[in-house]
């Protein structure tokens, strides 16, 4: 309906501006990729040459060889998608229980302690590092898998999301339930959940995202480079390989490639999440 | 089961009503684990950080009482201050991506056929490991071989040490910053775009206001509300900025890193590399209110730009 009125008379001038400038933009979120995947398939002296080449000149795989022979990716990726698994699993099913609570069962004491939730939710990750990595630390669970994933399993604003999903429900089928004789977990678990499926989703991608991106927090509890993510392990390759940069972007191009396969083929469920988080957030 | 439901009217009973016991101990198991959780790993970490910004903490042994000692060293730390203009200006530069997503949006509503290869372009950063996409970009800053010098010597400019030069580093990051986040921006704002009413354009349309008249009067205005979420988002997560600090700069005896710290760099080097946990402490005390303060701030701003109908 807008469409056809606004789009009437001029437009197909404008359209084409308009994809000019939206081409435009998009290059510029190309063009690191681009030069990326070129840079792989040149050789050392080729890329630190002045002025450098575009176009590679040989189409080496070396730089692709040299990463996989002394990096263990495999052990890498199989860390990061478990910390990843792990924690939104746990986080999943831990902040719908609470999140549940909070929106449907009357409790003394609810508004205090969805405050203290509210109230964490508002405070920036830094300030619980410290105290996490000494729990981790006393617990000997320094490079391990488990160190990765488990503050991640509690989180306020996952709670948070739950319960706003759940407020927005309607009684009746709870009910009916009940007067079926299911227990609140029943309720909860066969009924109420599977409802909440969308939200579910999106919290399951925006942890997802998370888990695998962050570096900050693997850093401090992988010292020994032991057990440690795609995220420390790419780090530990700069330092490794300073300046030996198709090696460095085979790395990183390497390393990318699992999550931008994900998200290509879930795009619905990943924009879904950040315009939800967006709107309930 | 039953009992509570025959002895409490139909509707209040899973809502308001009273506190009955089994759905107290129901509550009880459902809210169990969240809670543990975040008393263990959140509430009390915080009020150890807070509690260690007053102490001297050894790598080993206990700590010390120091008053305020660690918030007056800090104040007087250039290293500190240098760290808290660097975070600001990186966040002032990431804001400039507010306006481009605001545009780049609206242009994308516009578009038909498309519309989901712009979507999937601008998002890729998003899913990007922010680790590769520091690699990447340095690369890119390389003063002698980069690609960004390369293409200014192509229409005749000189080229600078991007990242290995103080001046230019916290410019170099909010490049990539504004690049980083334009494709959660432009979700968020997308979302807002849809929900505004087409007829609110056919009117002003009718009324012969153009396009650009439009943008300013209608889109703007009705898109407020996700404007302000979006910058409330972009100013929160600009100050915590780390992982392209700690990439970017990282190794290559870079002596552009000791200018180019942000806030959380320092708080990490402090903290979980030279062990000066109290000090970290008061770093990260002193980042929450200056995220509270910023996000006060623009709270109190709104009132006078963002429209709720």
């Amino acid at each position: 309906m807008t469409e056809s009125t606004l789009r009437r008379g001029p437009r197909r001038a404008r359209r084409w501006h308009l994809h000019l400038i939206l081409a435009a933009a998009a290059a510029f979120m190309v063009v690191p990729f681009a030069w990326q995947l070129l840079t792989v398939f040149k050789s050392t002296a080729e890329v630190t040459r002045i002025p450098p080449t575009i176009l590679p000149h040989g189409w080496s795989l070396h730089a692709f060889e040299t990463f996989f022979d002394t990096v263990p990716f495999w052990s890498m990726f199989a860390v990061s998608a478990g910390a990843l698994v792990l924690r939104v699993g746990g986080q999943v099913v831990v902040a719908a229980l609470a999140g549940y609570a909070f929106a449907r069962i009357p409790f003394r004491g609810r508004g205090l302690l969805h405050g203290l939730f509210l109230a964490m939710l508002m405070v920036p990750s830094q300030l619980f590092l410290i105290g996490q990595y000494g729990l981790i630390r006393d617990l000997e669970l320094l490079d391990t898998l488990p160190a990765l994933a488990i503050p991640g399993l509690f989180s306020a604003f996952g709670t948070f999301l739950m319960r706003q999903a759940f407020l927005s429900m309607p009684d009746d089928y709870e009910e009916a339930a009940r007067l079926d004789g299911a227990n609140p977990f029943q309720v909860f678990w066969h009924i109420m959940l599977p409802m909440a499926r969308p939200t579910v989703a999106a919290l399951a991608v925006l942890t997802g995202l998370y888990s695998w991106n962050d570096l900050l927090w693997p850093l401090i509890v992988s010292p020994s480079g032991e057990n440690r993510p795609l995220s420390v392990g790419l780090a530990g390759l700069q330092g490794q390989f300073g300046t030996d940069y198709p090696t460095l972007m085979a790395g990183a191009f390497v390393c990318s490639i699992p999550l931008i396969t994900v998200f290509l083929v879930l795009q619905r469920q990943f924009f879904a999440g950040i315009a939800g988080s967006g709107i309930k957030g | 089961m039953t009992s509570s439901a025959t002895k409490l009217p139909r509707r209040p009973s899973g809502r308001r009503g009273g506190v009955s016991a089994p759905n107290g101990w129901w509550a009880l198991a459902f809210i169990a684990p969240a809670t543990i959780g975040l008393l263990a790993l959140y509430v009390w970490p915080f009020l150890r950080t807070v509690v260690d910004s007053f102490q001297d903490v050894p790598a080993f042994g206990p700590a010390t009482w120091v008053g305020t000692d660690n918030y007056t060293a800090l104040l007087h730390d250039p290293e500190f201050w240098q760290a808290f203009r660097n975070s600001a200006l990186y966040t002032a530069i990431v804001l400039l991506g507010v306006p481009i997503a605001i545009a780049l949006a609206a242009l994308i509503e516009q578009v038909g056929r498309g519309r989901a290869i712009y979507r999937v372009l601008f998002f890729l950063p998003v899913v990007t490991l922010p680790v590769a996409i520091g690699m990447v970009w340095r690369f890119i800053y390389n003063g002698d071989f980069g690609l960004l010098n390369t293409v200014l010597s192509w229409v005749g400019v000189d080229g600078q040490y991007w990242v290995a030069d103080p001046r230019f580093t916290i410019y170099a990051f909010g490049v990539v910053g504004i690049w980083m986040g334009l494709g959660i921006n432009l979700i968020i704002l997308g979302a807002g775009l849809t929900a505004i009413p087409k007829a609110v354009y056919e009117a002003s349309a009718l009324d012969g206001a153009g396009r650009v008249r439009q943008f300013f009067r209608i889109t703007v205005p009705l898109l407020s509300p996700s404007i302000f979420f979006v910058t409330v988002l972009s100013v929160i997560g600009a100050l915590q900025m780390f992982d392209l600090n700690f990439i970017m700069l990282r190794g290559v005896n870079n002596t552009a890193l000791a200018d180019s710290k942000t806030i959380v760099y320092l708080f990490y080097e402090k903290a979980f590399v030279q062990f000066h946990q109290g000090y970290g402490a008061a770093i990260a005390v002193v980042l929450l209110l200056v995220i509270m303060i910023a996000t006060a701030l623009q709270f109190r701003l709104q009132r006078s730009w963002v429209f709720y109908d």
